[in-house]
């Protein structure tokens, strides 16, 4: 194998050739939206569910629009939601704007400062989602035991984050990360925290199956580069991954025959 | 005259008014939203017959760009 050419990332039955998701959040217009999101090569994309606009700016462009479901894939988020019943809430109503859609993203927030996750709310959100029918990619905390807990549970895929949504920070903790790669039995999803291409391939190389971003695109001085920057990254990463690094040492080997010097 | 809430602001309707028609009136016919009436979501399939109530707290949400 050259290149990671028949690789394909699965989440609930469905074949994926990208691996990286991404976010619709924080962009100038749905112009650079659309452009960034192109770049990027996304295949599943968020979405926020919110009030819809009456009246109030007449002619505003959707991002449903903008990024049709017939070429993405998406995936409804629960951003903004702190308790369970929101969350539930929020998921049964995108399930109807999308048609019986049954992808969502789950978040439950616990606080305003960490946007960490809420786990025994999130727990309760997934239990009630699973049993409804819908296909739950989790987002959580970076804890293994919670991880093989939401995959037995049901859930499609299991999103720890990799430092706080937003903070562009960088995988924290890179041993749990792993340990959850490990006991994985549904596709491992880094979300939250990536800062830029390396943070993306790092994550990669750690053996997640997928890395979910939106700021670290949307909030770069140039965002649709940086979007075809993670694009790379997390190719690279993943092939980096499929590789197998050589392992570490203390000391220097070199690397050209040290026979046949000139005296 | 009904007068229902609709996004948290209030609003008086001539009515009897269906769902479909108020939707008409607010320029979001075949928009892509979710419907609910006092938290429970009514089916597109239904909103052609399903007839407000004076004091309704009407939900209609839609996608926006998020992360």
């Amino acid at each position: 194998m050259t290149e990671s050419s028949n690789d394909p990332l699965v989440i609930a039955g469905v074949e994926y050739t990208s691996r990286l998701l991404v976010g619709t959040g924080k962009y100038k217009d749905m112009d650079e939206t659309r452009q960034a999101i192109e770049a990027s090569g996304a295949e599943i994309i968020t979405i926020a569910i919110r009030r819809t606009n009456i009246g109030q700016n007449p002619g505003e462009e959707n991002i449903l629009d903008v990024l049709p479901p017939e070429k993405y894939t998406i995936l409804p988020n629960t951003a903004g939601c702190y308790t369970a019943k929101d969350a539930v809430r929020t998921c049964m109503l995108a399930r109807e704007l999308l048609d019986g859609h049954q992808l969502c993203k789950l978040e439950v927030l616990g606080d305003e400062k960490t946007l960490y996750p809420d786990m025994p709310a999130t727990m309760d959100a997934a239990e009630i989602l699973v049993k409804d029918g819908f296909q739950v990619m989790v987002y959580m905390n970076d804890d293994p035991i919670l991880a093989k807990r939401l995959a037995e549970m049901g859930c499609v895929a299991v999103m720890p984050l990799a430092a706080p949504i937003g903070s562009g920070l960088g995988v924290r903790n890179p041993h749990n990360i792993r340990f959850i790669v490990e006991e994985a039995t549904v596709p491992i999803l880094v979300d939250a925290g990536v800062g830029t291409a390396s943070d993306a391939a790092v994550a990669m190389e750690l053996g997640v199956d997928g890395v979910l971003m939106n700021t670290a695109i949307a909030a770069a001085n140039n965002p649709v580069l940086m979007a075809a920057a993670m694009n790379k990254a997390v190719k690279a990463g993943r092939e980096a991954w499929l590789a197998g690094r050589m392992p570490r040492k203390a000391y220097a080997s070199a690397s050209s025959p040290e026979t046949g010097l000139i005296d | 005259m009904l007068e229902v809430i609709i996004n948290g602001k209030s609003r008086s309707l001539t009515g009897p008014v269906r769902i479909s028609q108020l939707i008409q009136e607010m320029d979001l016919l075949d928009k892509r939203i979710a419907v609910e009436i006092n938290g429970e979501i009514v089916p597109a399939s239904q909103h052609s017959t399903y007839q407000l109530s004076d004091g309704d707290r009407i939900e209609i949400v839609g996608a926006i760009g998020g992360g």
